[in-house]
């Protein structure tokens, strides 16, 4: 058996060299299926106390299905968990819990009119005389948590409006106050900054070295080779290697989970048309100032920057989803209407948002009304629709995107998120736009489909589409862009062409620090 | 070892569509079931249940209720709702009444009465999209308001003589037929209609779309706020229209005309299988549901000892119900899983044994 044959050697140090530890958490063979499809099979799982443990695995690979199982959400069809060497049998996520077992989402759901205190310790607050809620007692605990992970965070204040970034902070206090001895983060760092990032990476240290186990799920695998000790990858639902990331290259970790090479894009670099879409002094009090760029047909720019740099705003005021006080934009010569979706979508706009499964998607509704949804008006045949030519197009589109499916009929929720993706770019591509805004197009896919969609955009371009990226993984925007757009604070700061841009020089940018080191080590390449 | 199927949150879809299509299906099903049955057991209770008289009398009290529900159904669709319904209806009757006492015609009166249902709707309409206020609560105001209105403007009178042809029209049926009631032939028509524009149109798709998920809608282009406002606008003109129509068939306008309709109105919508969160019900539904109401009222009024009052309760119950039972599913699913965690408990303690 592939789970029994491992060497498991720890960092933490009272560890034994070989087997003889006994794993906090672990799951063994377990399976899983859901209406005869295999979600998960036999496959095995040690977490060891102190350690990070990093799982990877593309979408579908069965991963969130483990999360489940080890979070008592759901129960394996077969195998075994056990915990401290203990078979149990987890009898709902209270059960998990109370067995020292913690799940952080990566969009934590918080009581948004409670107190971070209160979110810390709800259901079991503190109480003094005449049962009423010992604020005092439950601030002071909260806060001694958060010195310990080493945070700063106001007890009192009420958790509405807390970053994606302090929810998790919220969420990994209230595993401590429990004293949980496993915390599985299922993607924890897909909608934070870089700073956001490194704060929740020292936590986890700090997590560690109190003895607690981190299973930690990431499709970004130099996070994992930062943060992790071991590493297990699944595909498909099985059980691919469990070993220690020390040696191990990230090629080697995409080729288990892919089973091939997963090759970048070439960059045409090729001469563009004509300015397509030309945003101009653009303004939205408190939130963006004095935005202008343009983007040309057949051109990829990317709009850079942290998290909260008004990127976002900036695509969705283009769009016409929020208004804005001040400046035009103009799709082909034509000024357009403000605030308005469906004026923009008549000049040749689409916007692939950011969240796809509150703003892309409408889950519940199948794969193939979601794909003709922003089409049904071009459908009609004497001014009705038909469900015959309304499916023949849908499954068009999702053949020409190799979207995954079941049925045409399915809900788009039951899809992997790399396939949901798909479907909203399918939805709009289906309009055959002049101007396609992406805002983070490959967050929380897999990265083969990443691949793939990176390959879309680059054809689209050479069909001639301006093409705006919005995107927070560096990488991806080197890969992509002709043109790299900085914003800082609400502000466009740097634009950068293909030649000169680097990590390091978009980073300074975008954080306002000096380019010292970073120019030094451009000119030198 | 073949892996058990389990009904827990299934993430590959050709299970869920199944159920959820049969789920559909079968509530449609279960109506027509239940039509029969309401047939057959108004036919055993009393003889003159398929008089013309009265299938003539089971048309008029449903024909007018089944109208108001076409508008109510696709505002519910878009997750919303209109409860000032009957008072919009009241409105229009009443000052119908009063403009008749002045003698009006009908031609400059039915203007009016479309006008009024404009301004009633674009009321509703403009508090719930523009500022941004709940259905619920901006229609239970309006409920009372436009119900208060209504009795200023004709005062304690009752009017109830109204011209020819539109004097007979709670007495001859439609065209002849002696037992269709003109309400009930009109509703057939726009139940069409509405069915039509619902599956076959972009608008119609629309609202479903929009009662699953508005923020979706709205990032697809769909003017959210326009269609919600222009289906209060139809809902208005279309209760108001309903006022002149059963004040006609009533041969009386009057205080307290169509009090209680809405709940009617909604408790129909919803037996019809229309989702009170939005996204999901069918015109075919409501129709049933229509006619399972009315035939169930006629039955038990007709053949047992109830009287009107009585039948509130039935009405009440088969909101509760309707509302119940497609979450009786999930609740069903729930005690089975938690049936199956037990068994595993055991099966899990025995292969510990075994297996340590």
């Amino acid at each position: 058996m592939a789970a029994s044959d491992r060497s498991v050697e720890m960092s933490h140090p009272e560890s034994d060299q070989k087997s003889g530890v006994t794993p906090v958490l672990a799951a063994r063979n377990v399976s899983k299926s859901y209406g005869g499809v295999a979600a998960l099979s036999d496959v095995t799982l040690e977490l060891l106390a102190g350690e990070a443990h990093a799982l990877i695995g593309e979408n579908g690979a069965g991963k969130s299905t483990l999360v489940k199982l080890l979070g008592g959400v759901l129960l394996p069809d077969s195998g075994l968990l056990e915990v401290a060497g203990e078979p149990v049998v987890m009898a709902g996520p209270a059960d998990a819990r109370d067995r020292g077992i913690a799940v952080i989402y990566q969009e934590p759901t918080l009581f948004p009119d409670l107190t971070v205190a209160e979110n810390v310790f709800i259901g079991r607050q503190p109480l003094r005389s005449g049962r009423r809620i010992d604020f005092r007692a439950m601030n002071r605990a909260v806060n001694e948590i958060f010195d310990r992970l080493g945070v700063r965070l106001d007890p009192d204040r009420i958790a509405r409006g807390l970053s994606i970034a302090e929810q998790q902070l919220v969420e990994i206090a209230k595993s401590l106050s429990l004293e949980a001895k496993v915390v599985i983060m299922d993607e924890p760092t897909a909608s934070l900054s870089s700073v956001e990032v490194e704060r929740l990476f020292r936590v986890v240290q700090t997590l560690r070295s109190h003895g607690t186990a981190v299973l930690f799920i990431s499709h970004r695998l130099e996070e994992a080779f930062e943060l992790c000790q071991r590493v297990t990858v699944l595909r498909d639902g099985t059980f691919v290697m469990s070993r220690e990331l020390a040696g191990l290259t990230a090629d080697d970790l995409i080729r288990a989970m892919v089973g091939r090479d997963v090759l970048a894009r070439q960059h045409s670099g090729g001469a563009h048309g004509q300015t397509v879409l030309k945003v101009d002094h653009l303004t939205r009090e408190g939130v963006f100032l004095d935005v202008s760029f343009e983007v040309a047909a057949g051109e990829v720019v990317a709009l850079a920057g942290l998290v909260g740099a008004g990127r976002t705003e900036v695509a969705r005021a283009v769009f016409g989803i929020d208004r804005y006080d001040a400046g035009t934009v103009t799709v082909a010569g034509r000024e357009l209407r403000r605030g308005s979706p469906s004026a923009a979508m008549a000049a040749g706009i689409a916007l692939v948002p950011e969240d796809r499964r509150q703003q892309g998607l409408v889950m519940d509704m199948s794969v193939a009304d979601n794909i003709s949804l922003a089409s049904l008006p071009n459908l009609r045949r004497r001014g009705l629709l038909f469900a015959g030519v309304e499916r023949a197009f849908a499954r068009d589109w999702a053949t020409r995107l190799q979207v995954k499916y079941g049925r045409m009929g399915n809900p788009v929720s039951s899809l992997s998120g790399g396939n949901q993706q798909k479907v909203v770019l399918a939805k709009w591509l289906s309009r055959r736009p002049s101007v396609l805004i992406v805002d983070e197009p490959t967050r929380g896919i897999d990265i083969g489909t990443k691949s793939e969609v990176h390959k879309l955009l680059a054809e689209l371009a050479a069909q001639g589409v301006a093409v705006l990226v919005i995107s927070s993984e560096l990488p991806e925007v080197l890969t992509l862009a002709d043109r790299i757009l900085v914003m800082r604070e609400g502000r466009l700061v740097a634009t950068l062409t293909q030649a000169e841009a680097s990590e390091e020089r978009i980073i300074a940018a975008g954080t306002g620090q000096s380019l010292d080191s970073g120019d030094a080590e451009v000119s030198a390449k | 070892m073949v892996p058990e199927v389990t009904d827990q949150a299934p993430p590959a879809g050709a299970r869920t569509v199944r159920e959820r299509l049969t789920g559909l299906a079968r509530w449609e099903s279960a109506l027509v079931v239940l039509l029969i049955a309401v047939v057959i057991f108004g036919g055993s209770l009393s003889s003159l249940f398929f008089s013309s008289y009265n299938l003539f009398t089971l048309c008029t009290n449903i024909g007018d209720l089944a109208i108001m529900a076409l508008p109510m159904t696709l505002i519910i669709l878009t997750g919303e709702i209109d409860l000032s319904v009957a008072s919009i209806l009241a409105i229009s009757a009443e000052t119908m009444g009063a403009l008749i006492s002045h003698g009006w015609s009908i031609g400059p009166i039915f203007v009016v009465v479309i006008a009024i249902g404009i301004v009633c709707g674009l009321i509703n309409g403009l508090l719930v999209t523009r500022v941004g206020l709940p259905s619920l609560a901006v229609t239970i105001g309006t409920l009372t308001l436009f119900r208060g209105l209504a009795n200023v403007i004709l005062g304690p009178n009752t009017v109830s003589s109204f011209p020819a042809p539109f004097n007979t029209l709670g007495v001859n049926g439609f065209l002849g037929i002696a037992w269709l009631s003109w309400s009930v032939a009109i509703f057939l028509v726009l139940a069409v209609i509405t069915a039509i524009v619902l599956r076959m149109t972009p608008f119609g798709r629309s609202l479903y779309a929009i009662g699953l998920s508005e923020e979706a809608a709205f990032h697809a282009g769909i003017r959210v706020k326009r269609i919600k406002l222009g289906l209060y606008v139809i809902s208005g003109v279309v209760c108001a229209l309903v006022g002149m129509l059963y004040a006609f068939e009533l041969s009386s306008a009057g205080e307290n005309i169509g009090i209680g309709f809405e709940l009617q109105v909604v408790t129909i919508v919803l037996l019809g299988g229309v989702s009170i969160f939005g996204g999901r019900g069918t015109i075919i539904g409501v129709t049933l549901a229509a006619f399972v109401y009315a035939g169930l009222r006629s039955a038990l009024l007709l053949g047992t000892s109830l009287n009107e009052n009585d039948y509130q309760v039935v009405s009440g119950a088969l909101l509760i119900l309707s509302v119940l039972v497609p979450n009786a599913a999930a609740l069903a699913r729930r005690a089975n899983d938690l049936f199956k965690l037990r068994a595993r408990r055991q099966a899990g303690a025995l292969s510990a044994d075994t297996g340590g």
